[in-house]
């Protein structure tokens, strides 16, 4: 659902890489251009995966809130140097922590967004059978997060119901002890539940002896290739422009 | 293919209890044959079907004897067995249809070709006309259970189990289910085994009938129809549902009389602004119960969560006469927590989501301590619930342990503690033995007469033959007509 259509059908593991090759450099070094070169592709590259406009700004809404506020909070506490501007308590605006702000600011949208744009409605199966097929993680563990990947979309509606139990108990309070109670209770139903699933899972011969087969081929091919490629280009022309322009900076150097 | 069953002297204890849940059993099974196991509510007729599909572990208790099937023990006897249970939302392992059918082949090292091929027949076996890719989610219960049946049957079992597969559905839904169980059979000729206190759901199905006693070994095994015939009466008394023998309510010795709890206009919903279902005004009397009925997914147990001051009205509202509110706001979603015990006890479709203390005793002592009832007082209420419930044994195991039956027993009986003037049950009377199902019959039947008011969802027919005072049909038709 409202996935970018030029990406639908992707195998998730080439949308897992993606994310990983450009996360990885991005986050060894501290300057702005490598980020800011990063961001500028990846939104140059939004329209050829035609990511509906609304699904993206929708999808992306937290990251766009989230880099501002860290930026904020690197700016103020950030490591001082350089000229001062403004100084309270801990909190000290120098032109260095500006510099480290909008780095950062750049970097979690430039490692964000594309994050958001490959993995909305990402198939959790395929992404299993990815991992399984392709990459040879055992089966027991990839189908185990699978199967309990699907009981965390139920723990909202346990958590209510659990709430509506203590009320219709008498036992409904607003302290921290009702919060306690409750989250000791969900911790309860949520173990209740992955038994169950695993009773079910077992009186399926999951982890009979034997070679297991998949239902469905985990492809790589060359949409795959393209995808893990551009996002190789993307990151080699960021890195390559900030080491260029000098402004390389390993983090710990 | 099919496969046989033999247990020499086999018992099982579970984990932490001093009694053997099953004991000392012995029996045959030959290829093919169709059984319908019955036996009173905690006689072990789960356990043992949980222990022939091999999900019973070894650190869940301790066995005794010896249980084969086909020969093997029940846990080298992968895809051999196949089991359904009751509750339809906890067998769904995967997100899509097809993928979910798949799952069971896939583990026993099926061929790629050969698993599609499969799951298209097993989907065409239990009726089930859905896209391979629609999500399991958007499935209604009866849906689910034949998705669950069709799982198993692409692995192709010897011996097919099933646990009370229908106890969650609306008729049309136990109709699905049973009809495509027995469409497999008569194409696999599998074994069957089925657990089921209706026994007439099954009854033309099966051609033979094992009845586990409560204190260990059989009661009876045998052709179907001459069970019931030559000791149908000793089986009722035991427990058994024998449809020549029902349970006999008592009389009810007052009527029904004023109002206390109604709705007007009223529109639920689980989630605000998703709403469920439009409700026909219905208002629920001191002295009456007031049946919910519609098919699965109609919205009726969320109507009972809303009538239970649990879940704001979508629109329109939810009122308590004064003599029920006594001086606080007509909507009982805005009563506090005390203030609803007091009036209006719940149960809620699944017992365990309502389960708060450790041990039976103090699950039973939740409401009456805090409503700060004497200590004295809560002792007596709460130990003449345990005997009338048939719980006295199990005063001190977990609720969670408890056999279904038992914890919907249980869950009743925490309602039923507080002597609120009204009570909202959903499916008050689920997993019941005969005997089980009188006594809960029996104690809301006297309720009723002291001038409790009673709504009630429920699929069973009997329940409301017994007690219903009115019936309030809820249909697709208004989920439809909420939603527009």
């Amino acid at each position: 659902m409202s996935a970018a259509a030029r990406l639908s059908g992707v195998n998730p593991l080439a949308a897992l890489a993606s994310s990983v090759l450009i996360a990885v450099p991005l986050v060894l070094t501290l300057d702005w251009v490598s980020a800011s070169v990063a961001l500028v592709l990846v939104l140059m590259l939004l329209p050829v995966v035609r990511m509906p406009a609304r699904a993206f700004w929708r999808r992306s809404a937290a990251i766009w809130i989230a880099a501002p506020l860290a930026g904020v909070t690197i700016a103020l506490y950030g490591q001082p140097s350089g000229t001062s501007y403004f100084r309270f308590a801990l909190a000290d605006i120098t032109t260095g922590s500006l510099a480290l702000a909008l780095a950062t600011t750049l970097r979690i949208l430039a490692i964000g967004l594309p994050a958001v744009i490959l993995f909305t409605g990402i198939d959790a199966s395929a992404l299993a059978d990815g991992l399984a097929q392709l990459l040879h993680l055992p089966a027991r563990f990839v189908l185990g997060a699978l199967a309990a990947f699907r009981l965390v979309a139920l723990i909202a509606e346990d958590w209510r119901s659990l709430g509506r139990a203590r009320r219709a108990r008498g036992v409904q309070s607003t302290s921290l002890r009702r919060f306690t109670g409750q989250a000791f209770g969900l911790l309860v139903l949520s173990l209740r539940r992955a038994t169950k699933l695993a009773t079910a899972m077992e009186a399926r011969a999951f982890g009979a002896p034997g070679k297991r087969t998949w239902a469905r081929v985990s492809l790589f091919g060359w949409r795959e290739w393209m995808l893990v490629a551009t996002s190789a280009l993307v990151v080699a022309i960021a890195v390559g422009v900030s080491a260029a322009t000098g402004h390389w900076s390993f983090v710990g150097a | 293919m099919a496969a046989s069953v033999r247990a020499t002297g086999w018992g099982w204890r579970h984990s932490g209890r001093r009694a053997w849940g099953v004991h000392d059993l012995n029996l045959s099974i030959e290829p093919g044959e169709r059984v319908l196991l019955l036996g009173a509510s905690g006689s072990g007729k789960s356990t043992l079907v949980a222990a022939l599909a091999g999900v019973l572990g070894s650190d869940e208790g301790e066995q005794a004897g010896d249980l084969r099937v086909d020969g093997l023990r029940p846990h080298d006897a992968f895809g051999r067995t196949g089991l359904v249970l009751q509750d339809p939302d906890s067998q769904v392992v995967l997100g899509r249809v097809g993928d979910d059918v798949a799952f069971g082949c896939e583990n026993l090292g099926v061929p790629r070709g050969v698993i599609w091929q499969r799951v298209s027949e097993a989907l065409e076996d239990v009726g089930l006309d859905l896209p391979l890719d629609r999500s399991t989610s958007d499935l209604s219960g009866g849906q689910k259970q034949r998705l669950a049946l069709a799982g198993v049957l692409a692995m192709r079992p010897g011996l097919l189990l099933l646990d009370e597969p229908t106890a969650n559905l609306d008729p049309a839904g136990v109709a699905e289910v049973r009809d495509a169980v027995a469409r497999t059979l008569d194409g696999s000729g599998a074994t069957l085994i089925v657990i089921e206190h209706r026994v007439e759901v099954w009854r033309d199905l099966v051609d033979r009938v094992i009845i586990l006693d409560a204190t260990g070994g059989l009661l009876a095994d045998g052709p179907v129809d001459r069970v019931l015939a030559t000791r149908g009466g000793e089986l009722a008394g035991a427990g058994v549902w024998v449809p020549e023998y029902p349970p006999v309510a008592r009389t009810r010795t007052s009527s029904e009389s004023g109002g206390v709890l109604g709705t007007r206009h009223l529109v639920v919903s689980r989630v605000r602004g998703s709403a469920v279902a439009a409700v026909p005004d219905l208002s629920v009397r001191a002295g009456g119960l007031t049946a919910l009925t519609g098919p699965n997914g109609s919205g009726k147990s969320t109507l009972a969560l809303t009538l239970g001051g649990l879940l704001r009205p979508e629109s329109g509202a939810v009122i308590a006469e004064p003599g029920l509110a006594i001086g606080l706001d007509p909507a009982p979603a805005s009563w506090k927590s005390r203030q609803l015990v007091a009036r209006i006890g719940s149960v809620f479709q699944d017992p365990e989501h309502q389960f708060l203390a450790a041990t039976v005793w103090d699950e039973l002592a939740v409401g009456p301590r805090a409503l700060r009832s004497r200590p004295s007082e809560t002792k007596r209420t709460v130990d003449e619930l345990l005997g009338r419930l048939g719980l006295d044994r199990l005063a001190l195991a977990n609720p969670f342990t408890l056999s279904g039956g038992e914890k919907r027993r249980l869950s009743v009986g925490t309602a039923l503690a507080t002597n609120a003037p009204v009570l909202i049950l959903d499916e008050p009377t689920f997993g019941q033995d005969s005997r089980t199902w009188a006594e809960i019959v029996d104690l809301l039947s006297v309720r009723l007469d002291e001038g409790t008011a009673i709504a009630a969802v429920s699929h069973d027919g009997a329940f409301l033959d017994a007690l219903a005072t009115e019936v309030v049909a809820l249909g697709v038709d208004d989920v439809a007509a909420a939603r527009s």
